[in-house]
């Protein structure tokens, strides 16, 4: 099993979000990078795939040089090589971002290797677009399934769950190589070991340089979201407090009798 | 034409479906253009007659028997090929996990740019929209520039419209079959078979009353304090990242940007500081009651209502209390 993990760098927002003076883009100065928690499963998963059933794992990212970062993250846990698709550090809409990986896909695989399964994470954690890995299989002729939150291969086949509505799960069969689009829950990641650190740093990654085509949507500008914030009632202070919440739930209706 | 994907559940439209049709609506009678209406699936006749008063001129049935079991190749080959005869100028979908799956899937097929999450549109050229990042911490305003406009509508982010009641506006929508020519490529990837939920609960998503936990919890067996007040309530129980990160729940539980959006009367956050990672999926709550230790926590800047102090002493008192008062 051959697999290919992608990954995108992202601010480390945890407390409040801080915009640039001009408003388009979050202020990172005092902030670190990760990926998104689907793509930290992703990593994860590939990792383990490969350990039960041999092969090989790739990361790749598309962003600036200091993306290389997250590659080495991922190579830390044992992910064995890293593809960097370089970029100036500017936006690339969804269309642009698939069309850079398929070609690199391509590129990879005319020269040799073969991916039996791409894995993504269900949404980037800023973007949030929903959609880079369905055009990457579709471009590549692969079948695909979005939200993944168990994964099991047998005899040329993956089989894949996630969550249904209502509660349950939807079981989806796909004959390999495919496109799978992660969720956090599919399985919990391990932390990076001291010496898995010091591999990932001598590791050599390959570039790429893609050309961007033109797609959309199209930032205009980024703005805070209004009238979140309340003014909270203070209506007690421990145990003490257990009546006043009672009365509380009956006020509001959601004490059954 | 504005074409709406509306998703049912055995002939029920759904929820994020109908806020869907409030917004392709208001944009419809702006713009002088009808809403049409797609619907998959065994039910979807009984679907349709239930957008009565909803602004849907015309409902474009699937009930096709090799779409009985969800297939979003397939369902995106249809939504195309309505797309090739209607000509709509938007195609807008819930952004819920089978809206934002399908409507990639047509972006994909179409070669168009898809919007997902959008929380409003102001049509015209160039045609402007506002859209979620970060699962809605953050919005971007945004232009897309296609001939077809592609979009998916964040949860809870319209209101659903009252129906009409009166005159032409009232009517249901005229239902027209449509039998959709579908490839052995467009049904390669279909939902295999089901498995139902290891424990009957109630659904996180369509609980009146939530009691989340977090970090402050402190331990998986401290849930039992947790679990014995939503059985009080009636209500579910959630929780934050680092519960499930810790293993000490599910991840099906995690509310939150990588988990679930929920939307209850009241929201009980115990022990959960409140990173806008969370905020993000409860703030759809109608109320929030916060119980923690600390009161400068960023949940109190969300929160209706606080309780500070130890949510080990808080929340079963509030159970005994609940008890006494109710005689259960």
């Amino acid at each position: 099993m051959n697999i290919l993990v992608c990954v995108k760098r992202v601010p480390a927002t945890g407390g409040r979000i801080t915009l640039t003076a001009d408003g388009r883009d979050i202020d990172t100065r005092y902030l670190g990078f990760t990926v998104s928690p689907h793509e930290e499963c992703a990593v994860e998963e590939a990792v383990r795939i490969v350990e039960k059933h041999g092969g090989s794992s790739t990361v790749l990212t598309l962003g600036p040089e200091v993306a290389g970062e997250q590659l080495r993250d991922a190579m830390a846990i044992g992910i064995e090589r890293a593809v960097l698709l370089e970029t100036d550090g500017a936006d690339w809409d969804p269309l642009a971002t698939a069309a850079a990986i398929v070609d690199a896909v391509k590129e990879l695989e005319a020269e040799g290797e073969t991916f039996d399964l791409l894995l993504f994470g269900n949404e980037a954690a800023d973007t949030g677009d929903f959609q880079v890995g369905i055009r990457v299989a579709t471009a590549l002729g692969r079948p695909s399934v979005t939200g993944i939150k168990a994964i099991d291969i047998a005899d040329g086949q993956v089989v894949v769950r996630r969550d249904a509505a209502g509660g349950g799960w939807e079981v989806f069969e796909l004959d390999l190589p495919a496109v799978l689009a992660v969720k956090e829950g599919l399985n919990l990641p391990r932390y990076p070991s001291v010496p898995g650190r010091l591999r990932a740093k001598k590791k050599e990654i390959v570039r790429m340089t893609p050309q961007p085509r033109a797609g959309g949507p199209t930032k205009e500008r980024l703005r805070l979201p209004e009238g979140n914030e309340s003014t909270v009632e203070v209506i007690g202070q421990g145990a003490a407090a257990a009546p006043a919440v009672v009365e509380l739930l009956t006020r509001l209706g959601v004490l059954g009798r | 034409m504005i074409l709406a994907l509306v998703e049912h559940a055995d002939g029920r439209p759904e929820r994020l479906s109908l806020e869907t049709l409030s917004l392709a609506r208001r944009v419809g009678s702006g713009i002088g253009e009808p809403v049409d209406a797609v619907l998959f699936g065994a039910g979807a006749t009984e679907a349709a007659g239930q957008l009565a008063g909803r602004g849907v001129s015309v409902a474009h049935v699937v009930e096709d028997g090799r779409l009985a079991a969800f297939a979003p190749v397939a369902w995106a080959a249809s939504v195309v090929q309505l797309m090739a005869t209607r000509a709509p100028s938007i195609v807008l979908a819930a952004g819920s996990d089978r809206g934002n799956e399908v409507m990639a899937h047509v972006g994909a097929r179409t070669d168009l740019p898809l919007a997902a999450n959008v929380t409003d549109v102001v049509p015209g050229e160039p045609f402007r929209l506002t859209r979620q990042r970060w699962a809605g911490s953050l919005l971007e305003d945004a232009v897309l520039d296609a001939p077809t406009k592609l979009l998916t509508m964040a949860p809870h982010a319209v209101a659903i419209d009252e129906p009409a009641t009166g005159g032409a506006a009232a009517g249901a929508p005229v239902v027209e079959p449509f039998a959709p020519a579908l490839t052995d490529d467009d049904l390669r990837v279909a939902v295999a078979r089901r498995l139902e939920p290891e424990a009957a609960g109630i659904s996180l998503t369509d609980a009146r009353v939530v009691v989340g936990g977090g970090r402050g919890v402190g331990s998986p067996e401290a849930f039992s304090e947790l679990e014995e007040l939503a059985a009080l309530l009636g209500a579910a129980v959630g929780v934050s990242r680092v519960v499930t990160s810790s293993g000490w729940r599910p991840h099906s539980q995690q509310i939150g940007q990588t988990g679930l959006r929920i939307a209850p009367d009241l929201y009980i956050a115990c022990g959960i500081s409140g990173a806008i990672q969370h905020i993000v999926g409860a703030k759809a709550a109608k109320r929030i009651l916060a119980i923690n230790t600390d009161p400068d926590a960023p949940i109190m800047s969300v929160a209706d209502y606080a309780v500070i102090g130890n949510l080990h002493e808080i929340v079963p008192a509030i159970s005994a209390e609940i008890r006494r008062v109710t005689g259960r």
